[in-house]
């Protein structure tokens, strides 16, 4: 841990702040080791490095601005999220040449902080897949073994924390593509409840699915991270008009005493990897030293989740992605002859097949005969969901299961069946359905694969606080991964 | 109920999408273990139950009704595959 | 047509007076440059989120409690789904089965009585953008300007039984809209529009028959020749044994005739689902029961009482408050001068065709009530005739100020003084002696070139009914 790059944002901005470090300096110690590690990694689909050089010299003239909370830290954000001025390619060919005029919301607020947006992320095209195999520019591999995939959608924020490119990257969450990838390379991820980070600027794919959250090294920097991306967006009406909380005072928690500590049964049943179970397993049980009581819940409908999930948000990409039609931005096939063509053809070239695959799906559980077996049951069935975490969480206060059944699975190996890789988002999808927070925290590697695994909390509404803190003492009382293994 | 690569035709028409024989067929036999598997659902009785379209529960922001301009035309139309910097240009819409 | 009933519904698409668009804080101003008034909400960019109106959900329920309806208290937006270069998302934001105005009903005037027209819903969306098309370059030129303005769409049930009934629904309707001000009405810049529902069924049969979608009929007149014309074409059909075949059809008001729009239909498939990124409107009881509280009269209760109160023909009432701002006008000039019906004529005469002549609105005119009533007043006593009154009033109108005052500075009073007059007369006379010899004759009809003679000399100013007495004595 003696790199610059190594340390954590919080150590980098006392550093920043103390001037024994340079916004320069921090910067162009993350651009040299992406120039190192991307070539393996493949996590950035974009570097804006002179951009940010310039940025940081500009920080350095003016000197350290303590009211700042992320002053000088260079961070990423997945390529999902519109940059004003710079790229953002969605991971699809559509917007290969895409340049927003406006900044997302979450993003305005960490350039308002003082971060240096120093790249993009890859991730699955339009955030539709668990392996970031699905992008049209290039597949990230896992910096703990580049032959496995880093999990997805947001895997190009995951590996490029874990790779220590960058102090931290925002993620887009639908079905587990900020914890599912955080597990398999081993960082922390949250996805915050449903309306407390704006989606403004977010390339929607399922809306009443997706949120942003952060993507960090450790707890701490999370907690920082969030903090400044959370909060009211007058400018999204599904953004929640209510204080954010401390983040980080919930750090300052001392033991888990007085705290319940919820196991849904379904969680920890049939399908969950040896290796998973044990290192989770042998998680909860520090939470238990730590004086935490542990108590059996029920999540009845969990086995619903997948399926309803899945007509849910294919059902509204279907209609999110149709602006995307070649007329007033993105890719418009030279082919086109008429106004039907330059639909029909931008779009069939310009998206990948997982994308048209899920568009036609939505389309059809939207269509005219459909609309009441598909869409509106899983509607009906997302409120039966819901229900059973909140009568869950009457109970408790927070969940405990795995982020993920497995640990990284290898390049290629579920490409060709779709429904197998959708089956891969069990644990985290039905959180999605219900609205609630959820972190990934690194709980250890698994015995046979040596690959990172993911302890996953789930939250009451709004109470991103107590997953923080449960979340930091249970890091502390973790031995760190290391570095990975693949760099 | 069975999906045809005709079907799938059709669902790709809806959706502005074009497949060649190979992918409509591929296609096909995907969305008919998909949707199979989506049919689990019906297994389950939801007679009575409020469909739940989107977590938020609060009440509906409402905006104060004043104009603004946020963005230049030029911004507007900077993406534009054809533009003569005023308009969006497309094959004559028949 | 004896062997078949008309049944028509109407969907009138209104644009709401909003400053700022439905979902975006873009101006709504018409006439602007191309892509002037646009974002990237209005232009449907990645990312772009919509954020609804408090207006325009305002304007909504105001014009369903005018219409009887229940203000649903949960009302959502849907997403209806098609692809057109005018519609920047891929969908349009619209209202269903849950729309924020459910089953009303207004009174129509039909001939001397009334009629029940039941309204199905009132629905919120936004308005498409609009396309210029280039024939010789084979290119539309795309401008999302009235992308997004807010539109209410009313659907009718299937009440009105023939084109007049549905003339006389649209026009209530348009003024109550106007009445409301929620509306400019004009539509021949499409603030309003309106499709029509057709079909026809043999009498005494409950089904209904193929309904025909007319589009395209841009002024009340169009509406009911495109109707009559669409009854005319069924009716041939069944008669000819054909069937008459679902579609929609525009109205070609050049050639008088509607043509199928084949070719630019195919078989739609909305897939119509809830808005994800707009929650439901929550309105409170009390909320709509302010709205209610703040409705003004409307058009048909007005007429009412301006016959009941103010004891005017039936013609008249209906004239005067069909445009709420003369209605108030008028009603402003009762209160200063209570002739109501002297008031009314000249409202209804020189007042009417001046504005009509200049194209402008009662709120342009500078002359107040007061001062309008102060001219009705001052004819009615005598002080200037009739046709004086009607001649000044044009200038009164765009100028303003006292009538009376206007009149005197003019030099226009009546010379009601008889030694002024019958100097005059005597002249007249003693200017005429042919003229005069024939009256004494007993050429009675000449009174009026004499009464013509001296008004020539007054410059129109002699008071008529003396001039006429003078004569008679003096011939």
């Amino acid at each position: 841990m003696s790199f610059l790059y190594d340390k954590s944002l919080s150590e980098i901005r006392s550093l920043l702040l103390a001037k024994e470090l340079t916004v320069t300096e921090v910067v162009e110690a993350c651009l040299k080791r992406i120039e190192e590690t991307e070539p393996s990694v493949q996590a950035l689909i974009s570097v804006q490095a002179e951009e940010a050089l310039e940025q940081a010299r500009a920080m350095d003239e003016a000197g350290p601005n303590e009211s700042k909370p992320l002053w000088g830290i260079p961070l990423t954000v997945k390529d999902l999220l519109c940059t004003k001025g710079t790229k953002t390619t969605c991971g699809s060919k559509i917007l290969e040449n895409f340049e927003p005029f406006y900044d997302a919301f979450a993003v305005a607020k960490l350039k308002e902080a003082g971060a240096v947006i120093i790249g993009k992320a890859n991730m699955d095209e339009f955030a539709m897949g668990s392996s970031t195999e699905n992008s049209a520019y290039k597949a990230t591999k896992n910096p703990w073994d580049l032959n496995k995939v880093p999990g997805g959608s947001s895997g190009g924020s995951a590996a490029c924390v874990t790779a220590s490119q960058a102090f931290g990257s925002l993620g887009t969450d639908t079905g587990g593509s900020i914890r599912q990838p955080a597990s398999l390379c081993g960082c922390v991820g949250l996805k915050p409840t449903y309306g407390l980070v704006s989606r403004r600027g977010m390339v929607a794919y399922g809306s009443s699915l997706d949120q942003i959250g952060p993507m960090t090294r450790s707890v701490e920097d999370n907690a920082r991270l969030l903090q400044v991306i959370a909060g009211h967006d007058e400018k999204d009406s599904t953004s929640v008009d209510a204080p954010a909380a401390d983040y980080l005072a919930a750090l300052n928690r001392t033991d888990l005493k007085g705290l319940n500590v919820g196991l849904p049964k379904e969680f920890w049943a049939e399908g969950l990897d040896g290796e998973v179970e044990s290192a989770c397993r042998a998680a909860v049980a520090k939470l238990e030293e730590l004086g935490a009581e542990l108590v059996e819940v029920e999540l009845p409908h969990s086995s619903y989740a997948i399926a309803t999930y899945y007509i849910i948000a294919m059902a509204e990409a279907s209609s999110n992605l149709a602006r995307f039609d070649g007329v007033r931005y993105g890719y418009r096939s030279d082919e086109a002859e008429n106004l039907l063509d330059i639909y029909v053809k931008s779009r069939s070239k310009g998206f990948g097949d997982e994308v048209q695959r899920r568009i036609m799906l939505g389309t059809y559980v939207l269509s005219s005969g459909y609309y009441d077996a598909y869409y509106k049951k899983a509607a009906q069935v997302r409120r039966l969901i819901r229900e059973d975490y909140l009568k869950a969480l009457e109970q408790c206060d927070v969940l405990v299961g795995p982020a993920s059944p497995v640990t990284a699975w290898n390049v290629g190996e579920l490409t060709s069946d779709p429904l197998k890789m959708y089956l891969m988002d069990i644990y985290t999808i039905s959180l999605n359905l219900a609205g609630l927070p959820g972190l990934s925290l690194p709980v250890g590697l698994g015995a046979d694969s040596n690959m990172p695994v993911g302890l996953q909390l789930l939250g009451k509404e709004f109470d991103e606080a107590t997953l923080y803190s449960v979340a930091s003492l249970l890091e502390e009382k973790t031995e760190q991964l290391g570095t990975p293994a693949g760099l | 109920m069975s999906i045809t690569p005709e079907r799938v035709a059709q669902i790709a028409k809806l959706a502005r999408l074009e497949l060649d024989d190979e992918k409509q067929r591929l296609f096909a036999g995907q969305f008919e273990d998909i949707l199979k598997y989506m049919d689990t659902l019906n297994g389950l009785d939801t007679a009575g139950t409020e469909p739940l379209y989107s977590p938020v529960e609060q009440p509906t922001p409402l905006r104060e009704d004043k104009a603004e301009k946020r963005f230049e035309r030029d911004d507007i139309v900077s993406n534009a595959p054809e533009t003569d910097g005023q308009f969006f240009i497309v094959p004559k819409i028949v | 047509m004896a062997d078949f009933e008309v049944v028509i519904g109407l969907e009138v698409h209104a644009q709401l007076k909003t400053e700022s668009k439905l979902f975006c804080s873009c101006s709504t101003r018409f006439g602007s440059e191309p892509n002037e008034n646009v974002c990237e909400v209005c232009s449907g960019m990645p990312g772009a989120l919509p954020t609804l109106n408090a207006k325009a959900v305002e304007f909504a329920a105001k014009m369903g409690l005018a219409m009887n309806c229940n203000v649903s208290l949960g009302s959502i937006f849907e997403r209806k789904n098609y692809f057109y270069p005018d519609s920047p998302n891929g969908y349009q934001i619209s209202q269903l089965d849950n729309a924020i105005c459910q089953n009303g009903y207004i009174e129509i005037p039909v001939g001397e009585s009334t009629k029940r027209v039941g309204i199905t819903r009132i629905q919120l969306e936004n308005d498409a953008g609009k396309s210029i098309h280039s024939q010789a370059e084979n290119l539309s030129y795309v401008d999302f300007n009235r992308t997004g303005v807010p539109l209410i769409e009313i659907v009718s049930d299937p009440d009105m039984r023939s084109a007049e009934q549905a003339v006389s629904y649209l026009k209530t309707l348009h003024s109550i809209l106007l009445y409301l001000d929620i509306c400019d009405g004009n539509m021949e810049e499409g603030s309003f529009r309106c499709d029509a529902n057709v079909s026809l069924r043999p009498r005494g049969q409950e089904e209904f028959g193929t309904r025909v979608e007319l589009k395209n009929m841009n002024s009340f007149r169009n509406v009911q020749r495109g109707i009559e014309y669409e009854i005319a074409r069924q009716e041939d059909l069944i008669l000819d044994g054909e069937e008459v075949v679902q579609e929609t059809r525009l109205y070609n008001a050049e050639k008088n005739i509607t043509a199928s729009m084949r070719g630019k239909e195919e078989a739609h498939d909305y897939r119509y689902f809830p808005d994800p990124d707009l929650i439901p409107i929550k309105l409170t009881e009390e909320q709509v029961a302010g709205w209610k509280s703040e409705l003004p009269e409307l058009p048909l209760e007005k007429r009412a009482r301006f016959e009941s109160e103010f004891g005017l023909p039936e013609y008249d009432a209906n004239l005067l408050t069909q445009d709420r701002a003369i209605a108030e006008y008028f009603e402003a000039a009762v209160g200063c001068f209570n002739n109501p019906k002297k008031l009314s004529n000249f409202m209804m005469g020189q007042f009417m065709r001046e504005l009509n002549e200049r194209s402008i609105a009662v709120a342009d005119v500078a002359l107040a009530p007061e001062h309008f009533a102060e001219l009705v007043r001052i004819v009615e006593e005598g002080m200037i005739s009739t046709k004086i009154g009607n001649d000044v009033l044009p200038e009164l109108m765009e100028k303003g100020g006292s009538a009376e005052a206007f009149v005197k500075e003019k030099g226009m009073v009546q010379i009601s003084d008889s030694s002024e007059l019958e100097s005059v007369v005597d002249e007249v006379i003693a200017e005429n002696p042919s003229e005069a010899e024939a009256y004494r004759g007993g050429k009675h009809k000449l009174q009026s070139f004499f009464v013509g003679q001296v008004m020539r000399k007054t410059r129109g100013k002699a008071n008529p009914a003396l001039v006429n007495e003078l004569l008679q004595k003096k011939l």
